[in-house]
């Protein structure tokens, strides 16, 4: 009984690490760029697009894992597509009732979410593979992947281009973020570039190249290690 | 056998699919039909703080959200669909007047204005009520990203200056927006357009 949760868990860390790192679908896959450009202007933009990302990831990840052994292969994608589709208009809607202002900023991309790949990808890819428990922890942890990747984005564009961090949070968190915005001395000059759309490419390539680096450096600390136990039995 | 099997399962997936839209359309309804009252609250409630930036509460005595009327003006308003008008007044004189309207030209369709006007042609204030422009270029338009919409502020149409009302690239007044020209380009001719009817139709807007 032990061994299975064990097990289980064992599932979920290697789950949470692919979503977190290693098939980290803004870094990785390069899923999803067109709304993680546009709207990681601001910290807080990327945060409410990444939170409506990841719970619409987990709606349709849950949903198409339930469904997965009663639908026959020939239509499955035209039922996922219904599916995400269908979760994207819900929680538009629901936005549109209960974050007005922050639907109002976000605009065209929250219905853009349903052009995502990584949500259909991960319906193709996983859910309709896997057991509900593991879809769930697959949707979360590519959900939080994705959303880590907006916030770091966002952060330093705004934080280069605007000169600030956590701009705006009041539209997120209500009337006590007023007050959240950390502004740089008055002496930092704005670089413009950062907040335009070229200013995303470079960012975002910059980051790959780091993720890309951080790889290479534990890659090479493993194969130095790995020849000492080889060689005997060679 | 062999097409009874291949029928058999093409009706089968048509079935199940014709399910799943049903179902989806159906979820769809159920969540619009409860979110759709709230949407309308909100936008109501948004309405009253607006209008009260446009139109200062210091300018008028009467009940500005009752004392409204629809008025249909496509060329000036941007819509073939009546748009509604709200009268302010002190002590029963006409001080001035609220109206919504549209941008049709907008970067990604309509920008939804709403726009203050003293009795004498002079603008109280202008705010946009909704649009879906390119967030971080376009939507400069919007108070709390920049104050370029308080540049209308007092200002008037007159014969001389029309010239004048249009971005600084088209050798007008206001500026412009770096990446972004065509959203301020269409609020700034929304704004001239209902000011010039406005203007023409004077006194009668107060009937």
């Amino acid at each position: 009984m032990s061994s299975l949760w064990q097990q289980k868990w064992q599932d979920y860390q290697d789950i949470a690490q692919k979503g977190l790192w290693n098939n980290n679908q803004a870094l990785v896959a390069l899923l999803g760029l067109c709304p993680l450009l546009a709207v990681t202007n601001n910290t807080v933009n990327g945060l409410g697009l990444g939170l409506a990302t990841m719970a619409v990831l987990l709606t349709s990840n849950i949903l198409v894992s339930l469904i997965r052994d009663h639908v026959p292969s020939e239509i499955r994608i035209p039922v996922f597509i219904a599916i995400i589709a269908c979760a994207v208009t819900v929680i538009d809607m629901l936005m549109h009732a209960y974050f007005y202002t922050l639907h109002g900023i976000l605009g065209i991309f929250i219905p853009l979410i349903v052009t995502n790949c990584a949500i259909l990808a991960r319906a193709e890819a996983f859910a309709s593979k896997n057991p509900v428990d593991k879809s769930i922890v697959d949707a979360l942890f590519i959900g939080i992947g994705f959303t880590l990747v907006l916030i770091v984005l966002g952060a330093l564009r705004e934080l280069i281009g605007n000169g600030t961090l956590f701009d705006q949070a009041w539209l997120l968190f209500g009337d006590v973020a007023q007050n959240w915005t950390i502004h740089l001395p008055d002496s930092y000059n704005p670089v413009m570039l950062a907040i335009l759309p070229p200013g995303a490419f470079i960012a975002l390539g910059l980051l790959i190249a780091l993720k890309n680096l951080v790889d290479q450096k534990v890659k090479k600390t493993t194969l130095t290690a790995i020849p000492v136990e080889v060689k005997p039995t060679s | 056998m062999k097409t009874t099997t291949l029928s058999t399962t093409m009706l089968r997936a048509a079935g199940l699919m014709g399910l799943f839209v049903v179902v989806s359309v159906g979820l769809l309804v159920a969540v619009n039909s409860f979110t759709q009252p709230k949407i309308a609250e909100v936008e109501r409630q948004v309405m009253l703080n607006t209008l009260n930036q446009v139109m200062p509460t210091r300018y008028y005595n009467n009940n500005l959200i009752e004392d409204m009327t629809w008025v249909t003006a496509p060329d000036a308003l941007g819509t073939t669909q009546p748009m509604p008008i709200y009268r302010a007044r002190l002590d029963g004189e006409p001080a001035g007047l609220v109206i919504e309207t549209i941008a049709p030209d907008g970067y990604s369709g309509n920008i939804h204005l709403l726009m203050g006007v003293f009795a004498d042609g002079r603008i109280a204030g202008v705010r946009v009520l909704s649009h879906r422009e390119t967030p971080g270029l376009g939507d400069k338009i919007e108070l709390r990203k920049d104050n370029w919409i308080l540049s209308f502020n007092g200002r008037q149409l007159t014969k001389d200056n029309a010239h004048t009302w249009a971005v600084k690239r088209d050798r007008g007044d206001f500026e412009q927006f770096t990446g972004a020209t065509i959203t301020p380009r269409a609020v700034i001719n929304a704004v001239k357009h209902t000011l010039d009817y406005v203007n023409l139709q004077g006194v009668r807007l107060y009937e």
